[in-house]
């Protein structure tokens, strides 16, 4: 209950929001094509007075007058006519077109902003909500809002001017006729509701289980080999139908609802016809006293005429509205889904210690460069006295007695103290959730910690801009991600101004250039679907390059060469070495070779450092270590 | 293309062509209405009531049919469309699922999940649009201009005369953007690419700070998209106005010619109300010429969705089974007899070259080779997820394309690299080995599988819900319920790629032992990176580039001095030390 109250709550507020977002954008085409419609909607309306100014003034006169009586009046009917219509024509060719420019234009504003957003999001939003669903805001929620802001909101707009002239019309000729079509109206109006709320509801209904079937596909399609091996094609097909039968009756009722919803109003529409003739007949038979704007006279048949014509036009304009009832429904929870991820709050960063080129006097003083000099520096203005310090960029870390939860109640790290000097390895070993890759989800504040300090080259990194901080680590993650494009854009990614040869050089000293050159087309094969068309190992190697090339002070290596063979990984490990002398490089591995000629390794247990030194202190302590080393005990 | 799609309306036949009959049958009231609406106008200069409620009688009774006709032509065509859409969903699954991964690669998966939701979408959009409307307008056009014909076949000439270059201007638009349809779509999977990817790897850009350089790449592909969507758009702005602008002069010219035919003839010839007939008919004429570019245009977008469905459909798997293939496999015996494979037809470079071996069965073998050196190509070729592209395959003593599919793979059970459990409780999980496994069978495979101790532990022990993906169990402990899941299948042969490297070295001798005593007739093939899990092995191959350069024993390779012996020496130099 609580959850449907949020739910009509940003709805409800997203359409303003979004009439808001067009003008902002779009301020003065929306009013040209406001004028514009005005003005089409008024060449419409005028267009049903038409037929009826031609029988009184023109075609009754002239079957007694002849011709010639009223040639003159004929001819500047149809010339004022011509000129409205003409009028109206390029009023609707103008604001189609510019509607045109507006729909798209804020559809890419609108992707352009959620994009901006998401990147500046916490890496916890990514880790809480399933990435199906923020695909499908920019998918399906921004095609909505396609046919809604280009199709439903001019034609809403027009149709309710459309609507206000013609019963400002109908008025001007008869009030007791009019009152009838606004009853007809009402039973139209609770008509479309009910049948429009319960096609939208079932629309959104389809959706879902859109989504869902997608998201179970998506997993047999992930463990497909797993699926082969087993034989168990027919029992996934039999889940699959369940959902797909799902899906199929959601989605007849959506449809079931919108489609007889058309046929319903029409012919009320007609029946509305009807009732305007007879109760029109009745008027005149009794000769009733007609009251309307243009005053009160005995009623005509040739208003009685026009009054029809205006009675079919009010009913089909209403008929025409309901085909956008569930086009809105949709859009406005699509635009809801949309703000609601523009909404998001983005990653806090309060630091103002920046990373800048330095060069360095003989005295050993550091100043600020404009220009590259391979020496970097913290640039650290003190608020208090106004001035700046500069501290060398060296990959010196600190944890002191961190504590640290992802959910409040349920705490991950305890009491972490560690040190890290420049040009050292350090490891971390332990079972899976003993906190290993949180304690580098903190270095490099993917998330913050809840109590002690993080020390980065002695400065606390809350006070360090995140982007310089991440920009002095390099990660190398188990879970490759490569991007679409060359293998050489992939390299890149690392430092995008890298030349050619530096990232040939980097490939070469994390030995991923031998496979490389063995592709199809070397470094110009183009990667699609994550890279799906190198094995794993291959991907890990490209990963490294990737960090490789950044060339960063300090280095997290997490179960970076899971996937490598033992003899390769010692040539990674050789080159990386050379690579990462001097700096600080932090290792999680499951291999022990892997991690064994550290500097110092922790032994992680639930979250506590139970055991550190270096391999052979732990191995002469005869710990847990040992014990993993030597294969007594199991590393879970 | 069209016949392939239609074949998957099915059950639905009956619905499919009831909505378009009764569509008929709401287009043919539709069309005698306004003739019955121009005989009220006649009447109403008239004296007496009487004929007016006649003639209303019979409106109201033509609107309740109308209406009957319009609900059951809804309900129908809502009930084709949303069920031919599930035929297809439902055809397009079968046969993916029926794909070899060879087919899987050439189309990649995110494209097969994009054709089975999001094109199937559009093209049961397009099929109820075309049931209902595509029925309509032409049915439309001809009542209305027949009506016109018969009202005064003089003024129904200028109808006749404006609706070919209605027509061509509307066709040809249609025409003009259906290619740059094409070129959106594209474009389109671009933009939706770029998300995915970022949702993916928001670590990998959030850790090298490229959160401008993807915004500054997005920004980009957003504005493709825009500038060809906008132009496109542009143009079928024309639509609309260019409608109206006939609509209009055909106003003026049927009013023209419609009042000088009044007064001439002094209403002989044309009434007043079947003037204003006329020029309802002309409205219906013209809008309905209007839906029908409208249908030009979805359609348009709609045939590159059923395009890309039945380039699924069609498709033939690379990998049929064989009609009446054997369906026993007598052991575990495995050849390879000069076996090459490539993945793609066109690759120069072979992932497997001239590959020849004897396995006897229950032997246990040993595989292991550096990155990127064709082990699981290896065995894929065994269960045949790939087929060879030179020489042959045995298991058993015959070629695996002679045996029925599933056979060859209930007997050859894989523990993949790229390990999967599935969404369920880990019972359900196991029982992918064996449906029928009884309880006792479970425990029995995980003891063998060093599971049982973990699993025993779980707050709900074997019923223990797994999360998606297994993402609430280790690394370890998912490859050891993957090895007992495989156990259950009593199989042949039984090949792990590997599937012990986050298992400590312990339970993994214990894992290999229990293989011994549990099942002993059954051919073991380890891939593995460390060496001890492979040293006890009756054979043990080393492959290197697409070929086998050593086998033998663990002391003949360890004599060798080659690259079996490198690794030995790597992984095992320290741990001697100690």
């Amino acid at each position: 209950m609580k959850e449907k109250k949020e739910n009509s709550r940003i709805e409800n507020g997203s359409f303003p929001r979004l009439v808001r977002y067009l003008f902002r954008h779009y301020a003065p085409h929306l009013v040209t094509v406001m004028i514009c419609i005005v003005i089409s909607a008024c060449a419409s309306v005028v267009a049903t007075v038409f037929l009826q100014r031609l029988i009184d003034e023109c075609i009754t006169p002239g079957i007694t007058g002849g011709m010639a009586s009223v040639w003159d009046r004929l001819l500047s009917i149809l010339i004022s006519m011509g000129m409205i219509y003409l009028l109206g024509v390029v009023a609707a060719f103008t604001y189609t077109r510019i509607m045109a420019i507006v729909t798209q234009g804020t559809l890419m504003h609108l992707r352009e902003d959620m994009f901006d957003r998401m990147e500046t999001l916490p890496i916890k939003y990514f880790d809480t909500h399933a990435h199906g669903d923020i695909m499908s805001t920019y998918t399906n929620d921004v095609d909505t809002l396609r046919q809604m802001i280009g199709q439903s909101l001019p034609q809403i707009f027009q149709v309710s001017l459309t609507i206000l002239s013609i019963i400002c019309l109908m008025l001007y000729y008869s009030l007791w006729l009019t009152l009838v079509v606004f009853v007809f109206a009402g039973i139209m109006f609770f008509v479309t509701k009910k049948f429009g709320g319960a096609s939208s509801r079932y629309m959104i209904a389809q959706q879902r289980s859109l989504a869902d079937e997608e998201g179970f596909i998506e997993e047999i399609m992930d463990g497909q080999k797993v699926v082969k091996v087993f034989c168990h094609e027919e029992e996934s097909k039999e889940d699959f139908l369940k959902l797909n039968d799902q899906l199929f009756e959601d989605g007849t009722k959506a449809h079931i609802y919108g489609n007889i919803l058309g046929p319903i109003l029409n012919n009320l529409g007609n029946l509305l016809y009807v009732l305007v003739a007879v109760v029109g007949a009745l008027l005149i038979g009794f000769d009733v006293m007609n009251i309307g704007f243009a005053g009160t006279a005995t009623i005509s048949a040739g208003i009685i005429v026009s009054f029809l014509g205006m009675a079919r036009q009010f009913s089909q304009t209403i008929g025409q509205v309901s085909m956008q009832v569930s086009m809105i429904a949709m859009g406005i929870a699509g635009a809801g889904r949309i703000f609601e991820l523009i909404d998001e709050e983005p990653e806090h960063d309060e630091g103002y210690v920046t990373l800048v080129n330095a060069t360095k006097d003989l005295q050993g003083n550091l100043t600020e460069s404009d220009h590259v000099t391979g020496l970097w520096a913290w640039k650290h203005p003190h608020q208090a006295d106004g001035t700046v310090t500069y501290t060398e960029l060296k990959g010196d870390i600190q944890l002191a007695h961190v504590d640290f939860g992802y959910v409040p109640e349920k705490m991950v790290l305890h009491d972490i103290s560690l040190y890290a000097k420049p040009g050292q390895k350090i490891a971390f070993v332990g079972a899976t959730g003993a906190g290993k890759t949180t304690i580098t989800n903190l270095i490099n504040r993917f998330y913050d910690i809840e109590d002690g300090k993080v020390r980065y080259d002695g400065i606390n990194i809350n006070k360090i801009k995140k982007p310089d901080l991440r920009r002095s680590l390099g990660i190398v993650l188990q879970d490759v991600n490569l991007f679409t494009g060359t293998v050489m854009d992939n390299i890149r990614y690392g430092r995008l101004d890298a030349t050619d040869e530096e990232c040939i050089a980097a490939a070469k000293l994390t030995n991923a250039d031998s496979f490389i050159t063995r592709l199809p087309q070397g470094y110009q094969t183009m990667l699609t679907g994550n890279g799906a068309n190198l094995s794993q190992g291959q991907r890990q190697l490209l990963s490294i390059a990737r960090a490789a090339v950044a060339d960063p002070p300090c280095m997290i290596l997490d179960e970076a060469t899971s996937s490598i063979d033992t003899r390769t990984e010692a040539l990674v490990q050789n080159g990386m070495d050379n690579l990462m002398e001097g700096r600080t490089v932090f290792v999680i591995a499951h291999r022990l070779s892997t991690v064994r000629n550290s500097k110092a390794i922790m032994v992680l247990d639930h979250g506590r450092i139970i055991e550190r030194g270096d391999h052979d202190s732990l191995i002469a302590q005869k710990g847990t270590y040992y014990q993993l080393y030597t294969g007594a005990f199991e590393l879970e | 293309m069209i016949k392939t799609l239609l074949k998957s309306v099915r059950q639905y036949k009956r619905e499919s062509l009831l909505a378009p009959l009764f569509v008929a049958f709401e287009v043919a009231i539709e069309c005698m209405l306004p003739l019955m609406m121009a005989k009220l106008i006649d009447q109403m200069a008239g004296e007496t009531m009487e004929p007016i409620v006649k003639i209303g009688v019979v409106l109201v009774i033509m609107a309740l049919l109308s209406l009957m006709c319009g609900i059951i032509s809804g309900r129908m065509a809502a009930i084709a469309s949303c069920g031919f859409a599930r035929n297809l969903r439902r055809d397009l699954f079968f046969r993916i699922e029926d794909f070899a991964f060879a087919d899987i690669d050439h189309f990649s998966t995110s494209s097969l999940v994009t054709r089975m939701t999001t094109d199937v979408t559009n093209v049961q959009n397009a099929y109820q649009m075309i049931i209902r409307v595509a029925i309509r307008t032409p049915l439309m056009i001809i009542f209305s201009m027949t009506m016109c014909l018969t009202i005064n076949a003089r003024m129904a000439l200028i109808f006749l005369a404006l609706l070919p270059i209605l027509g061509i201007v509307l066709f040809g638009i249609s025409m003009y953007v259906h290619p740059i349809f094409r070129r959106i779509f594209r474009k389109y999977d671009d933009l939706n690419n770029s998300v995915q990817e970022n949702v993916a790897a928001i670590r990998v850009v959030k850790s090298f700070v490229r959160e401008d350089y993807e915004k500054e790449k997005f920004g980009h592909a957003a504005q493709e998209v825009c500038h060809d969507f906008t132009s496109v758009e542009k143009i079928l702005a024309i639509n609309n106005p260019f409608m109206m602008l006939c609509i209009y002069s055909a106003f003026m010219l049927v009013s023209f010619f419609g009042a000088n035919m009044i007064i001439n003839t002094a209403g002989s010839s044309l009434t007043t109300g079947q003037l204003s007939s006329l020029i309802n008919y002309g409205v219906q004429i013209l809008s309905s010429m209007m839906m029908l570019s409208m249908i030009f245009v979805m359609t348009s977008m709609a045939t590159e969705s059923a395009s890309r469905i039945v380039e699924v459909l069609t498709w033939d798997s690379s990998l049929a089974s064989p009609e009446n293939g054997l369906t026993e496999v007598p052991d575990g015996s495995i050849c390879f007899d000069h076996v090459s494979f490539r993945y793609h037809k066109e690759s120069k470079k072979a992932a497997l070259a001239d590959v020849n071996l004897d396995i006897a069965s229950g032997q246990t073998v040993g595989v292991m080779g550096g990155t990127g050196a064709s082990k699981t190509t290896l065995i894929q070729l065994i269960s045949r997820l790939y087929d060879v592209s030179e020489g042959s395959v045995r298991v058993g003593g015959h070629d695996v394309r002679e045996y029925d599919l599933n056979t060859l793979r209930d007997s050859v059970a894989v523990v993949l690299q790229k390990n999967v459990l599935f969404s369920g409780t880990i019972k359900e999980n196991l029982r992918w080995g064996n449906k029928n496994a009884t309880d006792e069978e479970l425990i029995r495979a995980c003891k063998a599988a060093q599971a049982d101790e973990f699993i025993e532990q779980m707050p709900d022990g074997y019923d223990t819900y797994i999360e998606r993906g297994g993402s609430n169990v280790s690394g370890g402990q998912k490859q050891r319920l993957c090895i007992a899941r495989a156990l259950l299948k009593c199989p042949k042969v039984l090949i792990l790629d590997d599937s012990t490297s986050a298992v400590d070295t312990k339970t993994d001798a214990l894992i290999r032992r229990a293989f011994l005593t549990a099942i002993p007739e059954t051919t073991k093939i380890i891939i593995a990176q460390r060496v001890s899990s492979v040293q006890d092995a009756d054979v043990i191959l080393v492959l290197d580039d697409g070929r086998i350069v050593e086998q033998g024993t663990h002391e003949e390779l360890l004599a060798k001095h080659g690259i079996y012996w490198e690794a030995y020496e790597t992984q095992t130099k320290s741990r001697e030390a100690v």
